[in-house]
């Protein structure tokens, strides 16, 4: 009871603040600032807070200042949906910014696509979505996990395959995806070993030993590791413990980014492999001029960039070229003004909104250095298009999201039909 | 610089011409070739460095040792002058002593204009082998056998030549033992089945996984025309797969009991204040917590000494983790005996409110923690067994702990006291002990027992503010299985569990296998409601 009284009291105090400034355009911020995904949501909130008022010094939009409106769905999967809710009926928010995890954005989904709201997400996913009121600034699979693997195919000529990952939603379609892609590459069913482990698994004895006993066939062995969190930590230390080095069994990581590795010993970790769409290493004038606005802001020298973090500037700055393009914040018209849009990432490409609601991103493959951050050793010509229904998925294959032309998220090519979901 | 793999067409035909020129070893003058080839290190692509690694193992100029192993290292620099290997990281406080890579005599480079020279994977790897050929005639015999385990299997014409040149000179037995081996997997590949007979006779005895992947493939027909060596591969193979069994089931009660001593340790303080006082402590996870975060900050103030910082730990995590536990009973627990369910609550919020103060005092980030260098890496017993020195030391110290709290118990007043007054509280009041001073130390002790756990923990898994969380259950799961109030009956159950765990794991997979042991400890707890090891007497629940 007295928690509900106290939810009540915030909210109305939300809505007298919203009431006396009704002259702005309003940016909802939904990541969670406490609980488990505290770790890496926090710093997208601040990102989102630096974004607006580097876009207020400008001026604002429209000639209207932004203002902020921050929620903390506490890593709660229905309250992100409560959240939501809030921010779009009553707060009457013109765009949100949020989630991290792939169950907090299905969570929200049929919220936003209820009440017509808008959601940039920022976040790496494993694909087979694409929602009308959703712009997916993270990498789609073939924006990450597949040119990771074909580096390591090619280049590192790899032949055996462990998929390993946390138990959950992103690491099981993505390495359903990996499997389907690697057989297809002609890569035989026994030197593929698939293996998941519960949320902040620590014990990693016999899995690495397994590892170890699997790469030892005399044939160059990989991990492509989908763990996720706080459990890549004893995992690697475990790896350094039992002699592997990246040189004989390289893991590439789709989850472990420079924010991670900011918390721990880097030792055991250098040589191996991440595949991401940015890292902070990266030498671009516009990179060092986001470090330093991050680190001005946050007022700390120590703290790093991330690639979730990039993705939230490339999609403000999409949004913000909208709304310009659009004349207003009307999410129907700023949905329509999106495609076709283009801005400059960070690491001196371009970022281009494509009518399936994703962008297009380079693939950077990055070797951890003893510093915790990325040597760059691999990079796609040009940027890669994301693709929201992998083509290695035979029921995917035939299912196209064209929100321009087709108006619809999974229009299958076969039957020349929308299937009728909304998303 | 930085980005190697942008490339102009013109400057990669130039790095070409030069491999080449390098390759050509005696047609120019070696110093040269050598120099030209350091040169073109800075501005190559990896693809251009593995060519100019190998033209430099090829040449084998003296100087390129030391260079080849900085590159491996990553203590290879370059600037507008040429080419600097530091002696040290550049990341380490003091600024490395550097020398130049073509003379080795003493440099200058100055912190700005720097660029390190970067490797990948594939070029250590190569690294890794060029290295080893310099390393073949090393004085030391073990850096020999070391450097011949490395050439093996992917032997070359020049490598053959110098594993050959070396076996006749080297003056020790166990290197010329090594390259025989080399050589014999080498020969598995002979056309002539009467040496591929002999190779297999040389190998027979071996355990190692290069011998049984090479040999392998011999005792299939579709590859091997010849029966007696099908028959002979046969007879290897088998010797080596008779091993492996043994040694996998070695190996899985190691992990396992591993896995059982850090829930032994976990559980063990808790097998105090729930098992001897039946208090249920839901804050027990964080008192592990504050355990694991004073090594933290023990190595904090000792950052040079990161060995004495971990063993200086203990006792103050025993200290820090004790005072917080009796201040817990004295202000919270006491005036809640007999009232587990308020117990329960109360220590549970009191949990998350540890939770929270350790997230505003040392941020929500996991904090990192170094173990020293004695607790790092593997003691490799044979070619197909090894174990982790960490897990070693683990066991042997909960082992030490679980002795000395053995100890305390039956040996010292305290621990009669304490045994007094969990068996009868009235009786123990009615001969003057101070029952409430002495529930006060027990729950102390149980809680100190936590803290020096958090210590083990700190070299296992994350610190960080959820670290109490993930050890709770577990620990309320094997004081229950062992029977509450029985110290061997937790080390037993522990132990225990662990193994089952690490049985079950290969077959079942991580997430299933600790699905089975619950349901197995609650069928067992339907059975057997008190345990492994149930109190004799009057329980301590009593009071």
């Amino acid at each position: 009871m007295k928690l509900k009284s106290i939810l009540t009291a915030a909210a109305l105090g939300a809505a007298s603040v919203a009431a006396q400034a009704a002259d702005t355009i309003k940016v909802g911020v939904l990541h969670s600032l406490s609980g488990t995904m505290a770790i890496s949501e926090t710093t997208l909130k601040d990102t989102v807070l630096m974004l607006v008022e580097e876009q207020n010094k400008k001026g604002g939009l429209l000639g209207k200042k932004l203002e902020a409106v921050v929620v903390d769905p506490a890593s709660n999967w229905p309250l992100f949906a409560e959240r939501a809710r809030e921010l779009l009926a009553k707060d009457k928010v013109d765009v949100v910014f949020g989630c991290w995890t792939s169950v907090s954005r299905k969570s929200v989904l049929p919220v936003f696509e209820e009440l017509n709201g808008l959601l940039f997400y920022p976040v790496q996913y494993e694909g087979e979505e694409s929602s009308k009121n959703v712009i997916y600034t993270g990498a789609a699979p073939n924006q990450q996990a597949i040119p990771a693997v074909d580096y390591l195919m090619n280049d590192l000529e790899v032949e055996r395959w462990v998929l390993a990952g946390t138990d959950y939603v992103y690491p099981r379609t993505t390495n359903k995806i990996l499997e389907a892609y690697l057989k297809a590459k002609g890569v035989a069913a026994e030197d593929i070993m698939v293996n998941y482990t519960p949320f902040g698994h620590s014990d990693w004895q016999s899995i690495v030993s397994d590892i170890k006993a699997f790469g030892s066939a005399g044939k160059k062995t990989a991990v492509v590791s989908t763990i996720n969190g706080d459990a890549n930590v004893p995992f690697y230390k475990e790896l350094g413990n039992q002699k592997i080095s990246a040189e004989d069994i390289p893991v590439v990581a789709f989850s472990v980014g420079e924010e991670e590795l900011s918390g721990i010993d880097t030792g055991p970790l250098v040589g191996h492999l991440a595949a991401w769409n940015y890292f902070m290493s990266v030498d671009t004038p516009e990179n060092a001029a986001f470090i330093k606005q991050w680190q001005t802001f946050i007022k700390s020298q120590k703290r790093v960039t991330n690639d979730p973090m990039e993705a939230h500037y490339v999609g403000f700055n999409l949004w913000a070229q909208a709304v310009e393009k659009a004349g207003t914040t009307d999410v129907d018209k700023v949905l329509a003004a999106l495609p076709g849009l283009e801005t400059p990432n960070l690491t001196g490409g371009v970022a281009k909104m494509l009518p399936n609601h994703h962008i297009t991103k380079p693939v950077l493959i990055g070797e951890i250095t003893k510093n915790g951050q990325f040597d760059v050793v691999w990079e796609t010509d040009g940027t890669v298009p994301g693709d929201a229904w992998s083509d290695f998925l035979p029921a995917s294959k035939v299912i196209e999201a064209d929100w321009v032309d087709l108006k619809c998220g999974n229009y299958n090519t076969e039957t020349k039909e929308c299937s009728g979901q909304v998303y | 610089m930085n980005r190697p793999l942008l490339h102009s067409m013109h400057r990669c035909m130039a790095v070409w011409a030069l491999v080449l020129l390098a390759g050509l070893a005696h047609a120019a003058p070696p110093d040269a070739a050598y120099a030209e080839a350091v040169q073109a290190l800075p501005e190559a692509s990896f693809r251009e460095k593995a060519a100019l690694v190998a033209a430099l193992v090829t040449q084998g100029h003296p100087n390129a040792r030391p260079l080849l192993a900085a590159m491996l290292d990553n203590r290879l620099y370059a600037d507008d002058r040429g080419v600097f290997i530091a002696d040290a990281d550049t990341t380490a406080d003091a600024e490395p002593v550097w020398r130049d890579a073509l003379t080795l005599n003493p440099a200058d480079v100055s912190l700005g204009s720097r660029d390190r020279i970067r490797t990948n994977n594939s070029l250590r790897a190569a690294l890794k082998v060029g290295l080893a050929q310099f390393d073949l005639v090393d004085p030391d015999a073990k850096v020999r056998i070391a450097a011949v385990r490395e050439l093996s299997g992917d032997l070359d014409d020049d490598v053959l030549a110098l594993l050959r040149a070396q076996q006749a000179t080297d003056d020790a037995a166990a290197v010329r033992r090594e390259i025989d081996i080399a050589l014999a997997v080498y020969q598995l590949k002979d056309d002539d089945p009467a040496l591929r007979l002999a190779a297999i006779e040389v190998l027979d005895g071996e355990q190692r996984n290069l011998v049984y992947n090479r040999v392998k493939p011999l005792t299939d027909p579709a590859h091997e025309p010849d029966a007696a060596v099908r028959a002979a591969a046969s007879r290897v193979v088998a010797g080596i797969d008779g091993w492996r069994e043994i040694y996998g089931a070695l190996e899985t009660l190691f992990f396992g009991l591993s896995l059982g001593s850090v829930l032994v340790l976990a559980a063990i303080g808790l097998a105090i204040s729930f098992g001897v006082m039946g208090v249920i402590n839901m804050a027990h996870g964080e008192l592990i917590m504050l355990g694991a975060y004073t090594t933290y900050v023990m190595q904090l103030l000792l950052p040079n000494h990161i060995g004495l910082a971990l063993v200086l730990a203990v006792p103050a995590a025993f200290l820090v983790s004790g005072l917080v536990g009796v201040a817990i009973e004295r202000g919270i627990i006491r005036f809640l005996y007999g009232r587990p369910l308020e117990t329960l609550l109360a220590t549970f919020g009191l949990s998350l409110i540890l939770q929270q103060v350790v997230r505003s005092i040392f941020s929500p980030l996991n904090r990192s923690v170094t173990s020293p260098d004695w607790m790092q890496g593997l003691w490799q017993i044979n070619d197909l067994f090894s174990v982790t020195y960490n897990r070693l030391a683990i066991i042997l110290f909960m082992l030490v702990v679980f002795a000395l709290l053995l100890l305390v118990m039956n040996r010292t007043s305290l621990g009669l006291k304490v045994r007094a007054v969990s068996q009868n509280r009235a009786m123990a009041k009615a001969m003057g002990v101070r029952t409430a001073r002495v529930d006060a130390l027990t729950f102390g002790l149980g809680s100190g027992i936590a803290g020096i756990a958090g210590v083990a923990l700190s070299q296992l898994t994350n610190v960080g503010p959820n670290l109490g969380q993930a050890y709770i259950v577990d620990s309320f799961m094997v004081v229950v299985f062992g029977g509450v109030g029985n110290l061997w009956g937790t080390l037993i159950s522990g132990l225990s569990l662990g193994v089952l765990n690490k049985l079950l794991e290969p077959a079942a997979g991580a997430v299933m296998a600790k699905i089975l042991v619950l349901i197995g400890l609650i069928l067992f707890i339907q059975r057997r409601p008190k345990g492994l090891f149930p109190q004799k007497g009057r329980a301590a629940e009593g009071h």
